[in-house]
């Protein structure tokens, strides 16, 4: 076997050589600051020196002025410019997974054999609101404009329409919460450290019926980095038998998308094109599993994006843990907590850290990666060998990672 | 006092004179492949397969069957227009599909509909609007919208 063979390009996997994260809250400091932290404590795991850093890649956050639109500068300047190639990237709540995804081009292609990826952000208290300004041909800017369409108000319209269509009732909503809640509490970089009982959940207020504060998750400060290398660099720096990503996926919806889906105001219509097999997020799955070449029960855990309780239990669908509309009853048999079949928000989820945009999908694969190396402490899900990790975000975007060990 | 739409072209009767039978959405459809596109597509059709055909006006069909619906507890940032030293007053968001368009069409609901008057499947139609709290106080300009009825609690 050539050393090309051994390097990984033609297995397509890379290695995870290093993750850190600063603790997810409300710090009051700069995005920048966050990911020089996260970023040192990525490169401190997989003992590299910064200048040994051959690619940096930034997931942009929309929050920090132009700082935050070029991010992989940002962060390269404030560890020190030391002549790295740089990207940044943007992609809503898939942007971390795309900035994963760019580093796995670079190393594959073989442009960089260790590349940093680093999101970060901090966040405003409250609904996330558009930038200022009249902007009617903003999809974004219009639907607060117009109908005053929060992002928790589309999680609500979800979550109803799954009571209708499936028989899901506010109590199984509460029981996700319940869950990650408890997984959080184990989890010193979440921001939520306490076990929450499906009474509070039921007490705190409706904001957009019929989920509750404590069903949507909450917008935080955190950070989230990670090395990754080529297999042989790893094994060069005395990382026999890394965690590898074997799949990454980020593509685009199939038109006509007919589950009406922030920011949109309206769906595309299925009178000319019948809709696709498949939903969009089903469909990032299943692009990452073929690629991976494993499936759902190959699965030891999965990182959801539970933007909203009712969320997850779609996601359990849409990645293949059950049927369509069999979501709730895998809560209530406890078969997704710590301990259960198939563990997912091991970490605790956005219930638990609250949404750090860029940060969110890298620390998933952060999580993941602790988890496949048997280091994840009392939320260690035992003998854990594969995991799946997965957004999605508006504008057509969304991801998802296939780990391995 | 001015009304004018809080979006130009999304509905007919933008000054809100009240014809509530005439009242439609104003969406746009492809002359190629018939795809129909609202909030309205002007300069090119999304169906990837499609040739490429002039996109015309295509009122919508006035009544669909509920998709889901939900409702704001909390007054929503800008640019939504709101009076922050007034009380919150919860509105109701509902989601239509509309069988002859095969899509799903979000507005606010009437005035006094709550989430607990609605089922999914229930019919509704659409009709003129205000928006919000908009009355034109200092501004001297209402907002003209569309809202979605439901069928049984409204007539």
């Amino acid at each position: 076997m050539t050393s090309g063979a051994e390097a990984g390009s033609g297995s397509g996997e890379i290695a995870v050589l290093g993750v850190g994260m600063h603790p997810w809250g409300k710090w009051g400091h700069s995005f920048v600051r966050y990911g020089v932290v996260a970023a040192r404590a990525a490169l401190g795991d997989a003992g590299l020196d910064w200048r040994r850093i051959r690619s940096v890649v930034g997931a942009n956050t929309v929050r920090g002025g132009y700082p935050g639109q070029v991010a992989g500068a940002t962060f390269a300047r404030a560890l020190g410019w030391q002549g790295a190639r740089v990207t940044s990237v943007y992609a809503a709540c898939a942007s971390g997974a795309q900035a994963i995804d760019a580093a796995r081009a670079q190393i594959l292609a073989g442009l960089a054999d260790a590349v940093l990826v680093v999101g970060a952000d901090s966040a405003p208290k409250g609904f996330f609101a558009p930038s200022g300004g009249d902007r009617p041909d903003d999809p974004d800017w219009l639907r607060f404009r117009v109908l005053g369409a929060t992002n928790p108000a589309y999680f609500g319209l979800h979550a109803r329409r799954r009571m209708a269509l499936h028989g899901d009732t506010p109590e199984d909503f509460a029981l996700v919460k319940v869950k990650n809640a408890a997984a959080g509490a184990l989890n010193p970089d979440a921001r939520y450290r306490t076990r929450v009982s499906p009474r509070e959940v039921a007490a705190s207020a409706v904001v957009a019926d019929p989920l509750r504060l404590l069903d949507i998750c909450a917008t935080s400060d955190g950070a989230a980095a990670l090395v990754l290398s080529s297999l042989e660099f790893a094994r060069r720096h005395g990382a026999a038998d890394p965690v590898r990503l074997r799949a990454v996926s980020t593509l685009t919806p199939v038109y006509p998308r007919t589950v009406l889906d922030l920011p949109d105001i309206a769906t595309d219509s299925a009178l000319a094109v019948r809709s696709p097999p498949h939903s969009f997020r089903a469909s990032l799955a299943r692009a990452a599993y073929e690629e991976a070449g494993i499936g759902p029960a190959d699965l030891s855990l999965a990182e959801v994006y539970d933007l909203s309780t009712a969320l997850e239990l779609e996601w359990y669908e849409d990645i293949g843990l059950c049927g369509p509309g069999e979501g709730a009853k895998l809560v209530r048999e406890g078969v997704t907590a710590l301990g259960g079949r198939i563990p997912v928000n091991a970490g605790g989820g956005l219930a638990s850290f609250g949404e750090a945009v860029p940060a969110q999908a890298i620390a998933q694969v952060c999580e993941l990666t602790r988890q496949l190396r048997g280091t994840a402490g009392a939320r260690q899900v035992a003998g854990a060998r594969a995991g799946i990790a997965v957004t999605q975000g508006l504008f057509g975007h969304g991801s998802a990672v296939v780990a391995v060990r | 006092m001015a009304r004018v739409p809080v979006v130009a072209g999304w509905f007919t009767d933008e000054g809100g004179d009240g014809d509530e039978e005439g009242f439609r959405l104003l969406g746009t459809r492809c002359t190629a492949c018939s795809a129909v596109f609202f909030p309205p597509e002007r300069d090119f059709c999304r169906d990837p397969g499609c040739p490429g055909g002039e996109l015309t006006r295509a009122p919508l069909s006035r009544r669909g069957r509920i998709w889901s619906y939900t409702d704001a507890r909390y007054r929503p940032p800008a640019p939504y227009a709101s009076d922050p030293d007034t009380p919150w007053r919860p509105y109701t968001l509902i989601a239509v599909e509309l069988a002859a368009e095969r899509i799903v069409v979000l507005g606010q609901a009437a005035p006094g509909v709550t989430p607990a008057d609605l089922a999914v499947g229930m019919t509704a139609e659409a009709v003129p609007g205000v928006l919000g709290e908009d009355t034109g106080a200092g501004t001297g300009t209402v907002r003209t919208t569309w809202w979605w009825r439901p069928v049984a609690v409204g007539r």
